[in-house]
């Protein structure tokens, strides 16, 4: 047993996930190894098929490796998801129509199990942190596609889990309401202080956002690089006109066509 | 920030936006092309009776030894005590006298007697309409059940729904008699027969609808269910089952419509004294084509009360799930 304040929040070793289809094994994921410690912001980027998805799932429980092991909080990855370790944000908002957005971010309130005061008093105090105080009556049709990311990261931030997994939650959006939703996830990292792992396909978003990129290429699923970003925490967007910013994006451009080289 | 939510909030549309009532001017668009088919079907229907009846009217002439002028044949044709084919202001006063009169004036009407008059088609109306629902009930909720055992349970996925299938192909003229048949044997009379064969015309409607519905929620939303760590219990009730309410809705109006077919068609083989389908069995062996064409109205105009009756359950229901249709 590792100490408890350094042991990593997640760790995958030697990690292997390969999907049985009709033309023949896919390998998702090739011995993947990574250590991500409390209170990180680690960004996977990579071309499509590259396994970033997939290992984002793996971490969930939701896809189960073919070898290797995974380690939530010291757990294995379905005993941390049974312990409500990690709050999840889909590509798509997925919020359900029939219910209003408080509704919405009640949902996993309610299955948990919190009391209906705790919920109340939850529900607004997500509502104020992702700036959606006044639409908690609204149904989902009636805001914005960002609006409604937003309130889906409401959702997965209102119960007490210390890891935010993001898959691609930004992907459907416009540069402008990226730009916004990107400036207000890295305040909410700083008040709330949680562990975030966020897949996406832009270099920008990925250096902007964290203090570990993850590179990864396709066929087999694989990290081709692992950049620790020098930046400060504290980030004005303006800091992706910086030298250091523009250097960090020079390298993993490289290490993306690096990974295409292979081919 | 404050002022980036302002103009954020500007962004629904006002909210309510696109969801306004209907305006006067709204319903008359919507009411003007029902009305002209409405009225292009009872030209038609006019014009058909007087070839259908034209024979008849020709014949009894020839007996009579009178030449029929076109104006007088045209004015026979609609006005035969049993013809081919009745004429809609034929059927329409049958359908007034053997309800508003019938139950206000008639010698064994509501009005003298304080009970429905046997002769009124609100009483075989109800005979009819009592059947419909105890089946209409009882089909539904073994629609619903057999749709939750087949989304949740592996071996019955596979098995109910050839038979489900295999049931509805079935004439249920053929199968009628003989359930009838075999409960009167076992001493269940009256009612629960009827409701019996209402139900099995209307459980299938609500099996279909609702096993699509409540695998309507896509992969991404039971994943999100997933991550919650929730229990079967849990996904039914907060996404499978609110997912599945407009299927619900749908097949319902199916299910209420086969319902009646089902409990006047129950009503042929036992030669029933009371019902809609004694009505229209009755007429046909006297060739009271004028009783049978009310009674098929009656019929009609039942079923579509009760298809717009959930009609309205589903936009109350909707609206208050946030999804108005």
């Amino acid at each position: 047993m590792r100490d408890i304040a350094t042991a990593p929040v997640i760790s995958a070793q030697n990690l292997n996930l390969t999907f049985q289809t009709g033309d023949g094994p896919v390998h998702a994921l090739k011995d993947v190894n990574l250590d991500i410690a409390k209170g990180e912001f680690v960004s996977f980027i990579g071309p499509s098929g590259c396994g970033k998805t997939t290992f984002l799932r793996v971490i969930a429980d939701l896809e189960q490796p073919t070898s290797g092991t995974i380690s939530v909080n010291g757990l294995s990855s379905e005993a941390a998801r049974k312990a409500r370790a990690y709050g999840y944000v889909f590509q798509a908002a997925g919020l359900y129509p029939w219910r209003t957005i408080a509704g919405n971010i009640k949902l996993p309130l309610e299955i948990m199990g919190y009391s209906r005061a705790d919920q109340d008093s939850r529900v607004k105090k997500v509502l104020e942190l992702v700036e959606l105080s006044g639409f908690a009556r609204k149904f989902p049709w009636q805001l914005s596609g960002g609006m409604q990311q937003r309130a889906s990261i409401a959702r997965a931030l209102a119960f007490d889990a210390d890891i935010l997994l993001m898959d691609e939650p930004f992907g459907a959006l416009d540069e402008i309401v990226r730009d916004r939703l990107n400036e207000q996830l890295l305040e909410l990292w700083a008040r709330t202080e949680k562990t975030i792992a966020f897949v996406t396909h832009s270099i920008p978003e990925a250096v902007y956002l964290s203090t570990k990129i993850v590179v990864m290429s396709p066929r087999p699923g694989r990290i081709s690089d692992v950049i620790d970003s020098p930046l400060p925490r504290e980030r004005p967007l303006d800091i992706r006109d910086t030298p250091e910013f523009i250097e960090i994006a020079h390298r993993v451009r490289e290490g993306l066509r690096a990974g295409h080289l292979d081919d | 920030m404050t002022s980036q939510l302002s103009s954020l909030q500007k962004y629904p549309g006002g909210g309510e936006g696109g969801r306004a009532p209907q305006t006067p001017a709204m319903l008359m668009r919507n009411v003007i092309p029902v009305l002209t088919v409405t009225a292009a079907l009872v030209a038609l229907w006019y014009a058909a009776v007087i070839p259908m009846n034209a024979q008849w009217a020709q014949d009894q002439a020839r007996r009579a030894g009178v030449e029929l002028t076109l104006p007088t044949l045209v004015a026979d044709t609609m006005s035969q005590q049993r013809p081919r084919l009745p004429a809609p202001h034929q059927v329409a006063t049958e359908l007034w006298n053997s309800t508003v009169v019938e139950e206000m004036t008639g010698r064994r009407g509501f009005m003298n007697t304080g009970s429905l008059s046997n002769r009124s088609l609100i009483y075989h109306g109800w005979v009819t309409l009592s059947a419909t629902l105890l089946g209409f009930a009882i089909g539904s909720a073994l629609g619903i059940a057999l749709a939750v055992g087949i989304v949740h349970n592996r071996a019955m996925d596979v098995s109910v729904m050839p038979w489900a299938i295999a049931s509805q192909t079935i004439p249920i003229l053929a199968i009628a008699p003989m359930i009838i048949v075999v409960l009167n044997a076992v001493g269940i009379t009256g009612l629960v027969p009827k409701a019996i064969i209402s139900t099995y015309l209307s459980f299938f409607p609500v099996v279909v609808g609702m096993v699509k519905g409540l695998r309507a929620p896509d992969q991404m939303q039971l994943d999100l269910m997933k991550t919650y760590s929730a229990t079967g219990g849990q996904v039914f009730a907060k996404l499978r089952w609110p997912s599945a309410m407009p299927y619900l809705f749908a097949s319902l109006k199916v299910a209420i419509a086969a319902a009646l077919v089902g409990a006047i068609v129950a009503e042929l083989p036992t030669g029933a004294v009371a019902g809609l389908g004694a009505r229209l069995l009755s007429g046909s062996y006297y060739g009271q084509t004028v009783q049978i064409w009310s009674a098929l109205f009656a019929a009609a105009i039942l079923a579509a009360s009760m298809v717009a009756l959930i009609g309205v359950v589903q936009r109350a229901t909707l609206k208050r799930m946030g999804m108005a249709a």
